[in-house]
């Protein structure tokens, strides 16, 4: 294993889906459960089984609409209002009414969620407005049921490949895409009618506090592949100046998770044992003040639970350290913290993109459709605002219904054998090379400029000295990058991808003058958040070979949001008590 | 540019008694989404390759004789 061998075969396909970690696996199963006929391949970097976010479980689901509890319309208000204006809503809205099938769908699975004593689904109010959090108590089986079902439909699944460029037809419809195999960097070309990328957030962006590269909130398979994949194709990127930046256990770098703890009497507080933010739900406006927090002198930033009672805080405890990140116990014992006795000190994660916990991804349209013909993408790197798990299932379910439609009576659209052949080049390239710089190496480099120029508040001077510092490491990459086995040759040209997208996030950044989503977009030379210019999504893409970015109106709100009602989010901080 | 080898300490250990990898397991290196398990050629077990966890732990989760832990890895500890 791991040795380089060249070879490239070819198969043929009329839906591919890229990755399957959460909505991958729902639109395969999807489409083929509305076409049995239909020959769908599911594509997967690791192993489907257990890839992705949500590898080991979840700890609930962090944005569901209930019958009951809240309503579609509800929803959409609240996520366009957190995600401060920039929202178009009929995505965001068919999701709200879409969701409620998918959790009795998931629930049929065998995924079971919370119900309270009269068998309802016990929904708790973590957002600023609403009630949508639903805890899942064996969330540990999420995967295990999917996989089930994927069996039964008879998807093909292709685990160990990643897909690193799109192909697009003669017709400039999509094509299919080239993968590699990551234990032997043989090359797999798919042409397909159509595509569905479910790769994930952009994970390695910036680099964790500890300097551990893989040490990320996100699962580090996910280096942001999709985001490129869709730029070189030609697709659309909306608002990737949104960055994601949450707040996590320092150091361990998973979730706190308040969305847990706050229904249950936890909260974020600061060295004073006080509360500083009235809602734990994250949103840029909350970060803000906790990046406020951090450096007012009243920081470090904690998650309290030693105020409640032992049961409840063991309660607490048990949760967070079996279902979603079950290494989190080993870490506290590490450290001899228990959360009924101390405080559990918090901090700011890196940054990186994912539509999941905030806003930027490749542009779609409420079919889960980009801007390239017969190329769909759902989850968390797609742009629907505050996705998470449900988004993802639920957006990846209408992409693999609505491909399979557009499939039916559509020919391939010829793919050009010089594009595959300039891939394998660039890919190889790496492997030619006696002695050079090792892809770990260029990765750490990318990773610590992001942090030390892109990392908000974000100041011009900056972000253009990392433009240029990122253009050095380019060339060093393009040059002079040198790997000994498969292994390494995966690790490489993930750098690659990392690198394009610190590119995009610099880029985007520099575009949008004005500041906007608390911290995700703080500039510091335009500190003000301006409407009459910049109520818009900011598009990015290649045009005629050149990154290019471009202002798109946002489409006319389906739900009003009223004047009193639009900066409810920008009041986080808990008001002085006369 | 030559290049050196940097000493690391790895978080997962695998306890080779329990490991039943010389009779044809390969269920650790499998499920490992960041593909960093291999099997020893020289010892016939499993063992960790690549520095690149993310401690999730499904290695040692579906390891079907509990031979894997999961330790934090040295830099967060
Ligand atoms: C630690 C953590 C805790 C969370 N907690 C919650 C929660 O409690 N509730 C909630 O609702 N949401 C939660 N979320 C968010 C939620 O898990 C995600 O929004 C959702 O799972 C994203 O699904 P996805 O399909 O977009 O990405 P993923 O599930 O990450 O899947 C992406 C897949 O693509 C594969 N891939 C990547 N690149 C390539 C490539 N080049 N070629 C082929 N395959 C590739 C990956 O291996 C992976 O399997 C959490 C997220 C994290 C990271
Ligand atoms: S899963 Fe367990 S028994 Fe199987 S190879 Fe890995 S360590 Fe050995
Ligand atoms: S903890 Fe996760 S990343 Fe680390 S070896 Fe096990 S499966 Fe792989």
């Amino acid at each position: 294993m791991d040795e380089i061998s060249s070879g490239l075969s070819e198969v043929e396909c009329d839906i591919l889906v890229i990755g399957g970690g959460t909505a991958g696996p729902m639109a395969a199963y999807k489409a083929r459960k509305k076409n049995p006929d239909a020959k769908v391949i599911l594509l997967e970097k690791a192993n489907v089984k257990r890839s992705g976010a949500i590898s080991m479980g979840m700890d609930g689901l962090n944005n569901a609409v209930i019958p009951g509890y809240s309503t579609p319309e509800q929803y959409t208000k609240e996520i366009t209002i957190a995600n401060d204006g920039i929202c178009d809503q009929d995505a965001v809205y068919r999701y709200a009414k879409e969701c409620y099938s998918i959790i009795e769908e998931l629930d049929k699975f065998g995924i079971r969620f919370q119900k309270d004593e009269n068998g309802e689904f016990d929904v708790k109010k973590v957002h600023h407005i609403g009630t949508y959090v639903l805890p899942m108590p064996n969330g540990d089986t999420v995967k295990k049921a999917l996989y089930r079902q994927l069996r039964r439909a008879r998807v093909m699944i292709s685990n160990r490949f990643m897909a690193t460029r799109l192909l697009t037809g003669k017709n400039g419809r999509i094509a299919g895409a080239i993968s590699v195999n990551t234990r032997t960097s043989e090359f797999l070309v798919i042409k397909a009618k159509a595509v569905i990328m479910c790769t994930g957030a952009a994970g390695r962006l910036g680099l964790p506090t500890s300097g551990y590269m893989f040490g990320t909130y996100e699962n580090p398979t996910n280096s942001g592949e999709g985001y490129t994949m869709a730029y070189h194709a030609g697709a659309k990127l909306a608002n990737l100046e949104c960055f994601q930046i949450n707040p996590l256990i320092k150091d361990y770098n998973g979730p706190a998770c308040a969305y847990v703890a706050g229904p249950l009497g936890g909260y974020t507080a600061n060295a004073n044992n006080e509360r500083f933010i009235e809602c734990d739900y994250w949103s840029g406006q909350m970060m803000q003040e906790f990046h406020n927090e951090l450096l007012s002198g009243k920081g470090p930033v904690f998650l309290k639970l030693n105020h409640l009672h032992q049961d409840t805080a063991d309660h607490i405890e048990e949760i967070l350290h079996t279902v979603e990140r079950p290494s989190r116990g080993r870490f506290h014992e590490g450290r001899n913290t228990k959360y009924s006795e101390t405080m559990i000190e918090m901090h700011i994660s890196e940054i990186g993109f994912c539509s999941g916990h905030s806003a930027s991804g490749v542009f779609v349209d409420d079919n889960a459709r980009t801007t390239i013909d017969g190329l769909y993408a759902a989850g968390d790197m797609a742009s629907v605002p505050h996705n998470y798990m449900l988004g993802a299932f639920t957006n990846g379910a209408i992409a693999g219904e609505h491909a399979i439609d557009y499939v039916k009576d559509m020919e391939f659209d010829e793919i050009d054998q010089g594009e595959v052949a300039k891939e394998q080049e660039r890919i190889l390239a790496p492997t030619k090379r006696e002695d050079g710089i090792p892809p770990n190496q260029i990765e750490f480099k990318i990773r610590r400029l992001v942090n030390d120029y892109l990392q908000p508040p974000k100041v011009d001077k900056k972000y253009e000295l990392c433009q240029s510092r990122l253009a050095e490491v380019r060339e060093d990459m393009e040059q002079n990058m040198m790997v000994r086995d498969a292994h390494e040759l995966m690790r490489a040209t993930e750098a690659s991808s990392i690198l394009d997208c610190a590119d995009m996030a610099a880029h985007a950044s520099l575009y949008r003058k004005e500041s906007r989503w608390g911290l995700y977009h703080n500039r510091v030379d335009y500190p003000e958040r301006d409407d009459e210019n910049w109520k818009c999504h900011v598009l990015l893409s290649k045009q005629d070979g050149v990154m290019t970015c471009e202002k798109r109106d946002v489409k006319p709100y389906i739900i009003p949001i009223n004047e009193d009602e639009k900066d409810a989010y920008n009041n986080q901080r808990v008001q002085a008590q006369a | 540019m030559p290049i050196a080898n940097s000493p690391t300490t790895v978080p997962v250990v695998v306890d080779e008694k329990k490991c039943i990898a010389d009779k044809g397991c390969t269920v650790c290196v499998d499920v490992c989404p960041l593909d960093v398990l291999r099997i020893s050629e020289m010892t016939g077990k499993a063992y960790m390759k690549y520095d690149e966890c993310w401690y999730c732990m499904p290695c040692e989760a579906d390891c079907p004789t509990d031979a894997v832990t999961v330790n934090i890895p040295y830099l967060l500890r």
